[in-house]
Order: C-alpha cells, then structure tokens, then sequence
C-alpha cells in the first residue's frame, strides 16, 4: 500500500485550482507556438492534453516546467505565479516532470537516475514504495540507465520524481512506443497515484489508454486550448474528438 | 650494474622519473581541462595561465607574507580558484548560449592579458622558489636516486586526480555534475541548481590548475610563460584521452608523460613531437579519444 504524508484532496467543483494556466504563450527561437492556453487542474485530478502532432501539448507540459526560454502569460501553482521562475525553482514547488524521451541518464546508473531527483517537499515515496510499483527496476540498480528496455526507463523516468515529494507531475506521452502488456502496467501505475492523492497532467496521443486513467482531457490545437471533454461524456462526444484528433 | 638496451640503469630511471613528474603536470591539468570542457562545454585556454598564477601565488605568499609552502598549497588553489569563479559568473557565463569558438576566444584573451600583467610586473627570466626544507634532499633506491620533492609530486598529483575521480564517479555531486553534463535543462527541471554548479566546476578546475602551480614552483622557475609553454602539449594529452573524460585525463596524463620521458632515452629527437604525433593517431583510428565515448 502506498502511502503518502500529504496526501491532495479528491477534486470537486468547488475545489481550488492547484494549477491555473492563462494566456500562456511560448516560442521555439521566432516560431510562436502557444497562442494563449488557458486552463485548470484540481487537486488530486488527472487531466489530459489531446491534439494532433505539433499542436502544442509537450510545449504546454515544458512551459509549465519552465525549461522553455521564451514564454508568456500566467502559471499560478497553489497560489504563486511561476511564469518569471526558472525550472529549478518551479521544481521545488512541488512539480515533478518526465519529459517525452524520459531523460534517462546514460552517464549514470539506474540507482543514480533514481537518486538525482533531490527532494523538493516532505511526503515523497520511499524507495520500497517506488520499488512496489515498478519491481523491475530493483533488479537492475547496477545497470546503465539506457541499459534498460522503454518500458524499464519510462518506469524508472516516472520512479525517480515520485521519490521527490512533487504532487503535480507532468507526464509526458509515457506510453508511447510501449508494447500493451507495459501500458497496462503504466495505466495501473497512473491509476493507484491518483487513488493517492497525485495530480496528474499527462500528454497523450492515444486516447484509447487516457480515457482509462483520465478525469477531463483538454483538446489543443494549434497552440490553443479548444475544448474541455471530461472523461464520463467522453462517448458522447468521440465522433467530435475524432475530428479534432484526425482520426 | 645490468643495462637495458644499452641504457644505464640510472639513465633510464632518471627519465622515468622525470617522465611521471611531467606526466603528474599533464595530469592534473587535463583533469582541469576535462572538468570544465565536460560540463561548460568551454575549452579554457586560460588554464595555462591560471596555472602560472598558482606558481605566483605561492611565490608571492613566501616573499610578501612569509606564507610557507605547505599553506600556499592550500591558500594559491583557493584565491586562484575565487578569481576562476569571478570570471565564470562575469564573463563566461554570458556566452553560455553561443559557439564553442567564443569561448575559446575568450580566454585565449584572458590568457594573453593575464600573461602580459604578470611580465610586466615580474619579467620573464624567473623567479626562484625553494623546496620546502622537510622535502629536501633525497633517496637511494639502488638503481636511482630519487629527490624526495620530485617524489612528492608524483604522489600529491596521483591523490589529487583519484580524490577527484572519485569525487565525480561515486558521490551525489558527482552524479549531479554528470548529470548536468548530459542534459543540463533536465537537470536543473529537477530542482537541481546548474548555473551554480557550473560555476563552482570552474572555479575547482581552475583551482586544481593553481594546484599544479604550486606543485611546479620548486622544480621550474616561476614565470610568466610556464604554463604556456605547457598547455599545448596538455591540450593533445585531453584529446588523445578524449575530451570531457575524467579517467581519460588521468591516465594519459601520467602515460604520455612516461612515454615522453622514455622517448627521451631511447630517441631523443622524438621527445619534444611524440605526444602530437600519438595524438594524430588517436585521432585517425579514434576520433572521440581513448577514453571519450562518441557523439
């Protein structure tokens, strides 16, 4: 059983936003990507950012973190704006990140990517309970961290920021290029940390596996938030999500 | 007495010798090197004069202050070592974005103008600096004599590198500055700051040249031009280990300066080009280095 020392309440309607993003706006060099997002992320929520190839979603997750160089707009995280932050200090709010190439280390080994990580608040998991969730990884402490298959590194990539004590983590496409029995695991895995309290955004291209973890799912298109669906009229609107999506 | 190739025994111990004293120089400077290239991406062309400036130091501390050698060892490292971390924060840092070549112009300059002051001031014929009285004299090993200092170096120069090799293979900081070596965003995305970690490295590396400095002040005159003289064959050494490799430095250091020194035995003529000429094999068979692990 996981258990966290602060664990976030479970979302309603009247909850505050733990994150609120607003007109964000971010560049590559002069490409103007984002175009003004706007939205909102309850307490203990997992959200999805939908969209097409290029429309934005892993800028939006890197503008949030801050490790984009231009960005503009508001990012308010419990209450303290974090547009003018640097990723570090953004980090030690509470946001933990695993980018879309899971950023594991070859220079160093599993046990040190799952250590690199410092802690940024109390409550982060243990290693037995990182260890519960992903046994795989225990066995290969010793290994090079690109040693590991994907499926390993994304484990160890989502592993190493729940040691961290973060309570939104910014998930960026963990499922993709996985074989099934893997994203099911990765489903499961996302599923019982928000049983505990996480807040999740999670950036996917198959809906098919966020409709299974996910609370609302924010369709982006060309650098803009264009709709909301959450997950319970997720039916009654596939053929709408469809077009959105291109499929 | 038994004779190797015709070498005297003394004649060939004597250059092995002299070869690890170089090698230990060589050493301990390319760590420096591969220290800062590995995590700034900068190739300090400065470090030949920093490394002077640590034979200053210690000169200066004795003549001015009557610091003794022993405290210089730790005090020269430290001032020249703040003077590094000034100008990562004030100068290097501001081309953190732009070509390797800015920052190679950079200190080539500061180099220059940091040589210059130091001629100006103190000229170019030498400045004498005394062995420490505890390292004076020598031993009789049988088939050499080994000056105690020269011992001394060889040694202080092997713990340093290991001290430093372990330091960045087996401890969380070393994991963070290997870290940020590699994905320097991600890095700091986890909390972790880089932009001071980055300047610290500076500051070490340019310490550990400042080190060398002092090592080098009793066996070398000090003057304005050692680590000019220097730093070339240093560069080919970090090349041939392989650029931004830690162990690579290491180990080259202390074997090119072996083989130079039994170059000198066996074919003088060669001494002075046999480190550019191995270079120009690594480079030819392995490009990344002996060490170096391909982009």
């Amino acid at each position: 059983m996981l258990t966290r020392t602060t664990a976030a309440g479970a979302p309603t309607a009247d909850t505050a936003p733990l994150l609120k993003v607003r007109g964000l706006e971010a560049w590559y060099g002069e490409s103007h990507v984002l175009h003004g997002i706007d939205f909102d992320v309850a307490p203990g929520e997992v959200v999805t950012l939908l969209g097409r190839n290029g429309a934005g979603k892993t800028t939006t997750l890197k503008s949030i973190m801050g490790v984009m160089n231009k960005r503009r707009g508001s990012v308010v995280l419990e209450g303290t704006e974090t547009i003018a932050l640097p990723s570090r200090a953004i980090a030690r709010l509470g946001i933990g990140y695993v980018p879309e190439e899971r950023g594991i280390y070859a220079s160093l080994s599993v046990e040190e990517n799952l250590l690199l990580p410092p802690q940024v608040r109390p409550g982060g998991l243990s290693l037995e309970q990182i260890f519960e969730l992903f046994p795989n990884i225990k066995e290969r402490l010793k290994s090079q961290g690109t040693k590991l298959s994907g499926g390993e590194q994304q484990m160890l990539a989502i592993g190493r920021i729940l040691r961290t004590g973060a309570h939104l983590l910014l998930l960026d496409e963990p499922t993709e290029g996985l074989a099934p029995v893997i994203i099911e695991q990765i489903g499961r895995t996302i599923a019982r940390l928000k049983r505990e309290g996480f807040t999740i955004i999670l950036v996917e291209q198959n809906f098919r596996f966020a409709a299974t973890v996910a609370d609302r799912h924010y369709v982006v298109e060309q650098g803009k938030v264009i709709d909301m669906i959450p997950n319970d009229e997720l039916d009654a609107n596939i053929d709408k999500l469809h077009g959105y999506l291109g499929v | 007495m038994f004779e190797l190739l015709g070498i005297p025994p003394q004649a060939l111990f004597g250059q092995v010798l002299l070869g690890l004293i170089n090698g230990s120089f060589y050493a301990i400077l390319s760590l420096g090197l591969a220290v800062i290239f590995g995590l700034l991406n900068i190739i300090n062309f400065a470090h030949g004069a920093q490394y002077m400036m640590g034979a200053f130091v210690a000169w200066m501390c004795l003549n001015y202050l009557g610091i003794n050698y022993w405290a210089a060892l730790l005090l020269a490292p430290l001032i020249v070592g703040v003077l590094g971390v000034l100008i990562e924060r004030f100068l290097i840092a501001r081309l953190a974005n732009l070509d390797h070549l800015y920052g190679l112009l950079l200190t080539f300059g500061l180099a220059l103008i940091i040589q210059g002051l130091f001629r100006n001031n103190y000229g170019s014929s030498g400045l004498p600096y005394q062995i420490p009285d505890a390292l004076k004299g020598g031993q009789n090993l049988g088939f050499m004599f080994l000056p105690n200092y020269r011992g001394w170096v060889v040694g202080a120069s092997l713990v340093v590198c290991l001290v430093t090799w372990f330091m960045i293979e087996k401890t969380r900081l070393g994991a963070y500055l290997r870290a940020a070596t590699e994905n320097p965003t991600l890095t700091q995305a986890f909390g972790i700051n880089v932009p001071l970690l980055v300047t610290l490295t500076y500051g070490f590396g340019v310490a550990l040249a400042a080190f060398a400095g002092v090592l080098a002040a009793p066996i070398y005159s000090v003057n304005p031009n050692m680590g000019a003289d220097l730093i070339i064959v240093v560069f080919a050494v970090v090349v041939i280990g392989g650029m931004g490799s830690i162990m690579g430095a290491i180990v080259t250091g202390f074997g090119l300066g072996l083989v130079e020194g039994l170059t000198k035995v066996f074919y003088p003529e060669a001494s002075a080009t046999v480190i550019f000429i191995i270079m120009v094999l690594v480079l030819l068979v392995k490009p990344a280095g002996l060490f170096g692990r391909a982009a």
